[in-house]
């Protein structure tokens, strides 16, 4: 019996013709989550029995027990903030080292010692959980969802990433599914799933740009549409710039008009939740007024706030230029005139803060494309891209590079080997030679980024490549090649070409989960499956036993005569002995009990043998005598 | 085979940009990874392989400077590689002046008109390679070529100095 195969990545079998499941397209966002399904082209969001498209990306692990997943994981994080999490995404494949650029921002309490090596680990409801198995918990409430509103099993996935994402961010993505149960057909670029969302539907040709401001990531991209090709022309952005920016301005703004109105209180991490949580609802209302007002209560001492969108609009300036300087750059790198692009596709809730689209329309020269639900749009091309690529649609998507990947050479420079905005998927390989004389090994650290020194770009991965033959400094060859895949994902190669003496080294960021963690998130997402597993054995040696009980039963009532009455005696202690196993839970307890009765009466079965054959050879016919030899 | 060939186009210094787009988009729709998400492990990784070759020969094809150095080296020019030192003189020196003219540029719009002139400088350069490529001058080609990657330098340090600029004024 099969009951769980599991397959190297892009070994998959084949789908049986008629049974395949449903692919859906997953938006794995920041704040919030949406799960999209495409039938004949056309998208739509699930939703849950209150109507509901959003799952808002928080994670629960509450006292009483279990994991809750959105909406009850957001009461949850009110009432009981050390055991929730929200925004998690945003330290999808991070380190220690990444970890201090927003440290004190952050309200999670990182596990001591957690990523020095590794991804980082939170403590969240008196438990240590990376980053991946919590955005597991929030796929698999999203494949839930779409299971109870299709009826059908739900399988595989694409699931879109910001364009801006790294590789280490990637690959975490991808472990994420992996322990959800889903197998990703495509990681496919936020933005690009936007424009699909908007190009399919419309049939538009030109230069598009996605401006995509969510919670606590943004993007701008700009892709030419021609003909059902989407090409990514370029991209650019920053992982940690984001309506949660917002909010937490707005929610500083709250805590100082309370110090101010003398109120001392120690800002606890309850305290931070709840005037976040007032933020937000403040600046969306300020998405449709000019003046919005609010009671926040803190250990029982309210206060109260008004904001007006003017000044809402000066704290948040900053951060919307910011985003303007991101999206000339990627003008600039696609050598392309703001006045040359024929529409700006908003994607992200943050998009309906009035400020965001006058600017952005301001830089385009032209209003921005909204007719569809920015929350949405990005699900809905991801569920048209899971329908393209399990139906074999027409559509064609050409994805770049968003960020340049490159080695560490001498003095600590980054020698750059893919550039940003290369299609994927691309080999490119460069050749780097021996330092020193005698020279038998050469460290390899691979490095994402754009700046020109190590230590301002990130490190993906470092490994040593060994058994160099000795030769003068200059005089070795080690070829080293970069291979991203369609999906964004690197893999790096290294070899010596001189001696032919050729050494293979496949590297995984370092970020990315280790096997074994892989492994044990597996095995933790499979307790139920087993527990489900133990069940069915356990009524399976039940039904078995009940049966052997009842077949000596009639054998009995038949032939009890022939047994001695101390015979007869231990064969009842057996059937009790198997009955008493048969209303316990204890399997192997029952398989025992069976096997000693079944030992116990091989002597009775023996004799009725014997009585059969005697009785045959009274006169029964053959056919007779089989068919109770057969008993 | 070599990049033209890859995308069926003749080898020349001038591509119409439009014929190279359909070319490629057309080779894409044959070997993208995505096309072949159902088929076995073998196929798709030929696919894979297939599809970076093709990317790659676009990158290089699309971009009138790479290009330039790509068939030049078809033809046997030998060019430094990328970030070594300039071993022109006459380079050397226009380079330093245009870095430090750049450097001393207060305003975007000052950073705007060395871009612009050394936009006009790249496109003068580029349209003067096809006589040397006719002729097959390789000393003159190879100094162009590394002229020209100067100039697509410098462009890039211009954008930088000017969004730094915007973020002072900010």
């Amino acid at each position: 019996m099969s009951l769980l195969e599991i397959h190297e990545p892009g070994e998959t079998p084949l789908p049986h013709a008629g049974e395949a499941s449903l692919a859906v397209g997953i938006d794995l966002g920041t704040t919030n989550s949406v799960v999209a399904i495409a039938r004949d082209g056309s998208p739509a969001a699930l939703h849950d029995e209150a109507g509901r498209a959003l799952v808002p990306s928080v994670v629960a692990y509450p006292e009483a027990g279990g994991v809750l997943v959105g909406e009850e994981a957001r009461l949850v994080m009110v009432r009981e903030p050390r055991n929730a999490v929200a925004s998690i995404k945003r330290l999808m494949g991070r380190g220690a080292a990444d970890l201090q650029a927003v440290a004190g921002v952050l309200p999670y309490e990182v596990e001591p010692g957690s990523g020095q090596t590794d991804m980082v680990k939170l403590r969240i409801g008196g438990k240590a959980r990376s980053p991946v198995e919590i955005s597991a918990e929030i796929l698999k409430a999203l494949r839930g969802r779409a299971e109870a509103a299709l009826d059908k099993p739900v399988e595989r996935a694409v699931i879109t990433v910001p364009a801006y994402f790294d590789d280490a961010a990637r690959t975490a993505t991808r472990d994420a599914a992996r322990v959800a149960g889903l197998e990703v057909l495509r990681l496919v670029n936020e933005p690009t799933a936007a424009a699909l969302a908007y190009g399919l539907d419309k049939g538009s040709e030109g230069i598009y740009a996605v401006y995509d401001l969510g919670g606590g990531t943004f993007d701008f991209s700009l892709l030419r549409l021609e003909k059902g090709v989407f090409q990514v022309l370029a991209t650019g952005g920053d992982a940690a710039l984001g309506g949660d920016d917002f909010d937490r301005a707005i929610a500083e703004r709250l805590l100082d008009e309370r110090r101010r109105d003398g109120i001392a209180e120690r800002i606890d991490e309850a305290a931070v939740k709840s005037a976040l949580a007032l933020a937000r609802q403040m600046k969306e209302q300020l998405s449709e007024r000019d003046q919005t007002s609010g009671r926040l209560e803190l250990a029982g001492t309210p206060s109260f706030h008004t904001l007006a969108r003017s000044e809402f609009e000066a704290m948040i300036a900053g951060h919307v230029a910011r985003t303007l300087d991101i999206a000339r750059n990627v003008l600039a790198d696609a050598a392309t005139a703001a006045a040359a692009v024929q529409g700006v596709v908003l994607v992200g809730g943050s998009t309906r803060v009035p400020l965001v689209r006058t600017e952005v329309a301001g830089l385009i020269g032209k209003p921005a494309l909204t007719d569809i639900d920015p929350d949405e749009v990005v699900a809905l091309g991801a569920a048209l891209q899971a329908e393209a690529l399990t139906g074999g649609g027409d559509t064609l998507l050409l994805d770049v590079t968003p960020l340049s990947l490159g080695l560490e050479t001498m003095g600590g420079i980054v020698e750059k080997v893919v550039p940003r905005n290369t299609p994927i998927p691309v080999q490119l390989a460069q050749e780097f030679t021996t330092y020193q004389d005698g020279q038998t090994a050469m460290a390899i650290h691979v490095v994402q980024g754009e700046r020109e020194m190590v230590a301002d770009c990130r490190s993906l991965a470092r490994f040593e490549l060994s058994g160099i033959p000795a030769m003068t400094a200059g005089a070795a060859r080690i070829r080293v090649a970069f291979a991203v895949d369609a999906d964004g994902l690197l893999t790096v190669s290294a070899e010596e070409r001189t001696t032919g003496v050729a050494q293979r080294v496949e590297v995984k960021p370092s970020y990315g989960l280790s096997h074994d963690d892989m492994a044990d998130m597996l095995y933790d997402s499979l307790d139920n499956a087993e527990a489900d597993m133990t069940r069915r054995l356990l009524t399976e040696a039940r039904v078995e036993a009940r049966r052997s009980l009842l077949a000596l039963e009639a054998a009995l009532a038949l032939d009890g005569g022939l047994l001695a009455p101390e015979e007869r005696a231990t064969l009842d202690a057996g059937r009790d002995r198997l009955e008493t196993a048969i209303a316990g839970e204890d399997r192997d307890e029952i398989n025992a009990a069976a096997e000693a009765l079944e030992a116990l009466s091989k002597p009775f079965a023996e004799r009725r043998m014997d009585r059969g054959i005697r009785e045959a050879l009274a006169g029964l016919s053959v056919g007779e005598l089989e068919s109770r030899v057969g008993e | 085979m070599d990049h033209f060939a890859r995308l069926g186009l003749p080898a020349a210094l001038d591509l119409d940009a439009a014929a190279l787009d359909r070319a490629y988009f057309a080779a894409q729709r044959q070997w993208h990874p995505d096309r072949f998400v159902a088929r076995p492990p073998e196929e798709r990784a030929r696919a894979s392989t297939e599809a970076a070759a093709l990317n790659d020969a676009y990158r290089v094809l699309k971009d009138p400077i790479a290009r330039a150095v790509y068939l030049a080296g078809l033809q046997g020019v030998e060019m430094p590689s990328d970030g070594k030192t300039i071993d022109d003189p006459d380079l050397l020196m226009e380079a330093m002046e245009a870095r430090e003219a750049l450097h001393e540029a207060a305003s975007p719009e000052a950073v705007d008109a060395l871009a612009a002139r050394s936009r006009d400088d790249m496109t003068a350069a580029l349209a003067g390679l096809g006589t040397l490529f006719l002729r097959g001058d390789r000393a003159a080609i190879r100094k162009t070529l590394l002229r020209l990657r100067y100039l697509d330098k410098f462009a890039e340090e211009a954008r930088g100095r000017r969004t730094n600029l915007q973020r002072e004024k900010a």
